[in-house]
């Protein structure tokens, strides 16, 4: 069996090697570590095999003048980062984990808490060496090939296997992030203290108690960081440190309605009603989630959905209030509801982020969750947002279509380089009416 | 440390290469294959930030290239402290019995051609007045066991063998240190069903690391395996005819 992070099992295995060309010759999709939360990286149902990258992790070139950074798909943010770090360079682009893969990063297109300024991880690809469904092996970019580039930047593994990334690394001043945080007081204020803390920082982001309610709604934690500069830097590297580790699955009932108000209050009051200001090491900063080995065992036996939309600018500032409104109503808890603001959209035809506010919550898996994500993507299509593929599991096609008028552009390209549909994932099955 | 390391490309040998290169021991990687030593040497060379990484042909199956191939890396290194041998072929005994010809590589490749590539190194090292010789063996080689009889048999040997040159060549300054992995997650046990205590390559690739330092001559990795194998040693001959494991 296999899962996404999520948790939720489909028949299936992994097949890994370290030669990326062999492995990927007959492949229908390709698998890199497994983040994702849905199906996205689970295989269709009459082909359950997978090709799993993460042993292809060779850095293959890196120039320290430019940062421009080779390596196989199976490379992990995390062993960039920590290779990286030491000599000045971050990923220019990261997401809350850095247990991901190159290739994985490619696919999803991820953004982080910079994509208000710094756009997607696509933005700073320069190349992708890939296994196209015919079995040719080519190389794409923003210049070359642009159409099959801009495919698969977002497209989720479906137009062929990435075997090699190229992209610009960061150049950073110190190893260390001054960070801020203050507290928040309701979704309103939330939209204007992002756009503020935008101005002058280049990270940000929220956390947001989805549980509160009327004047309430909304409230919680707006975060902030840049990286430090030389001389506010401690000397030395932080050190990586050791991770706990959820054991085992914990029985369904321990996430519920009053353990996450209970959670959610004591995160909030626990942050004092001043601005925080301190220095920390970039991997607690980014990455707080990975701290906690396992995390996702937390939501019990069966699993959970993250759900995350971007509400766009054009639907005024009151649809994330009457997102979190509908939530709180249906009775979504969610102990994790991150909000961020988004920038531009990405080179990506299926890339997830457009100017707007994008609201991501984990919903453990109930009897009711299928209902629930109807009624988000109800509103999420008519306020004109649309979801992240990437964490998808329960989208409707027929939602799906109606928040992606990108769509048929992509089909049409992916089409031509894969007439017959052989490279497929669960997911494609599920919401692109592809062949099970 | 200057060192020749076989076998760099793959799985344990990667991640050990990694280590080492990582804290600035010089390399020099031997293997089958050249692009894939081009790629691997490229990416220690990243890793480390420094330095470079010379290769050369050395295929286990082919001993009249030994030689040749410890000559490139005594002179790509300008000096040899060395050698590591992780490289090595697998197969389930069910596999084996139903293809006799493997079976047959099998033991060549992992016994005899294995022992005669350590022929070479110990040479050389004692040549210099000594040096570090580390082979990975296997805990398959502990006790006969009903899925890896024949490679099982073979790593016995080597684990033999290593132990014999230790108890020879120690007082002439040659430290052996003979690794016996547990099952470790890698693409050579992929599709096998993984059992407790199944280690992963960093993880191993760490404590090899220590135990290289050390100079010890035996080192389990994981090292919960030592007392594993401990119990399975201890188990009777009528227990193990009726065990699957």
């Amino acid at each position: 069996m296999l899962c996404g992070w999520g948790r939720v099992p489909v028949a299936g295995r992994e097949v890994r090697s370290e030669d990326l060309e062999e492995l990927t010759r007959r492949a229908v999709l390709c698998r890199g570590l497994g983040r994702s939360y849905g199906d996205s990286s689970l295989p269709p149902p009459s082909h359950p095999v997978v090709a799993a990258t993460p042993l292809a992790d060779r850095i293959l070139s890196f120039d320290g003048a430019t940062g421009r950074l080779r390596a196989e798909a199976g490379l992990s943010l995390r062993a960039l980062n920590r290779t990286f770090l030491p000599r000045g360079f971050y990923a220019p682009v990261t997401p809350g984990t850095q247990l991901i893969t190159l290739g994985g990063m490619v696919a999803a297109d991820v953004h982080g808490k910079n994509h208000h300024r710094d756009g997607c991880f696509g933005a700073h690809v320069t190349r992708l060496r890939m296994r196209v469904a015919d079995g040719r092996i080519l190389e794409c970019s923003p210049e070359e090939e642009t159409e099959l580039f801009r495919a698969t930047v977002g497209g989720m593994g479906l137009t062929g296997h990435i075997l090699e990334v190229e992209c610009r690394l960061a150049r950073v001043p110190s190893t260390w992030i001054v960070a801020e945080s203050e507290r928040i007081h309701d979704v309103d204020r939330f939209i204007d203290g992002l756009k503020e803390a935008g101005v002058r920082w280049p990270y940000t982001m929220g956390w947001i108690d989805c549980l509160s309610r009327g004047s309430l709604l909304g409230r919680g934690i707006l975060m902030k960081g840049r990286w430090a500069e030389p001389d506010e830097a401690p000397r030395g590297l932080p050190r990586p440190r050791r991770r706990p580790s959820v054991p085992l699955v914990l029985p369904g009932w321990v996430i519920n309605r009053w353990t996450v108000r209970a959670f959610n209050a004591a995160f909030f009051r626990c942050h004092l009603p001043r601005v925080r200001r301190r220095l920390v090491d970039p991997e607690s900063f980014f990455y707080p989630l990975d701290a906690i080995g396992h995390w996702n065992r937390m939501y019990g036996p069966r699993g959970f959905t993250q759900y995350q939309c971007v509400l766009p600018e054009s639907a005024g500032r009151g649809a994330a209030r009457r997102f979190l409104e509908l939530l709180t109503r249906r009775g979504g808890a969610s102990m994790l509801c991150v909000i961020k603001d988004c920038g531009a959209e990405g080179i990506g035809l299926l890339s997830f982020p457009k100017p707007g506010i994008s609201i991501a919550l984990d919903i453990p898996i109930r009897d009711d969750t299928q209902d629930l994500v109807d009624a988000l993507n109800e509103l999420v299509v008519t306020e004109r947002g649309r979801i992240y593929l990437a964490k998808d599991q329960f989208t409707r096609p027929a939602h799906f279509r109606a928040m992606e008028p990108r769509l048929e552009e992509w089909t049409c390209i992916r089409r031509k380089w894969d007439p017959e549909g052989r490279l497929r994932s669960a997911q494609s099955v599920r919401l692109l009416a592809d062949r099970p | 440390m200057k060192v020749a390391f076989l076998g760099a490309t793959r799985g344990m040998g990667r991640s050990l290469s990694r280590l080492m290169a990582a804290r600035g021991d010089e390399l020099f990687l031997l293997g089958r294959e050249p692009a894939g030593l081009e790629r691997s040497a490229r990416d220690l060379e990243a890793r480390a930030g420094r330095g470079s990484v010379g290769v050369a042909v050395c295929d286990l199956e082919q001993p009249a290239g030994f030689a040749a191939a410890l000559d490139a890396a005594e002179a790509g290194l300008g000096g040899l402290d060395a050698v590591v041998v992780t490289a090595g072929v697998f197969a389930t005994q069910d596999v084996l019995e139903q293809d006799p010809e493997r079976a047959r590589r099998i033991l060549e490749v992992d016994f005899t051609d294995t022992v005669t590539f350590c022929e070479h190194a110990r040479r050389r090292l004692l040549a210099r007045g000594g040096g570090t010789l580390v082979v990975f063996s296997s805990v398959a080689g502990e006790r006969a066991r009903k899925p890896v009889v024949l490679y099982g048999a073979a790593k016995a040997g080597l684990t033999r063998y290593l132990e014999g040159l230790d108890h020879r060549f120690h007082a002439q300054g040659l430290r052996t240190v003979c690794v016996k992995p547990g099952f470790v997650k890698t693409s050579m046990t992929d599709g096998l069903p993984a059992p407790p205590f199944a280690g992963e390559p960093d993880e191993v690739a760490r404590v090899v690391l220590r135990a290289i330092d050390r100079g010890q001559p035996v080192v389990y990795a994981p090292p919960i395996w030592r007392w594993v194998m401990l119990v399975v040693r201890a188990l009777p001959r009528s227990i193990m005819r009726r065990a699957g494991f």
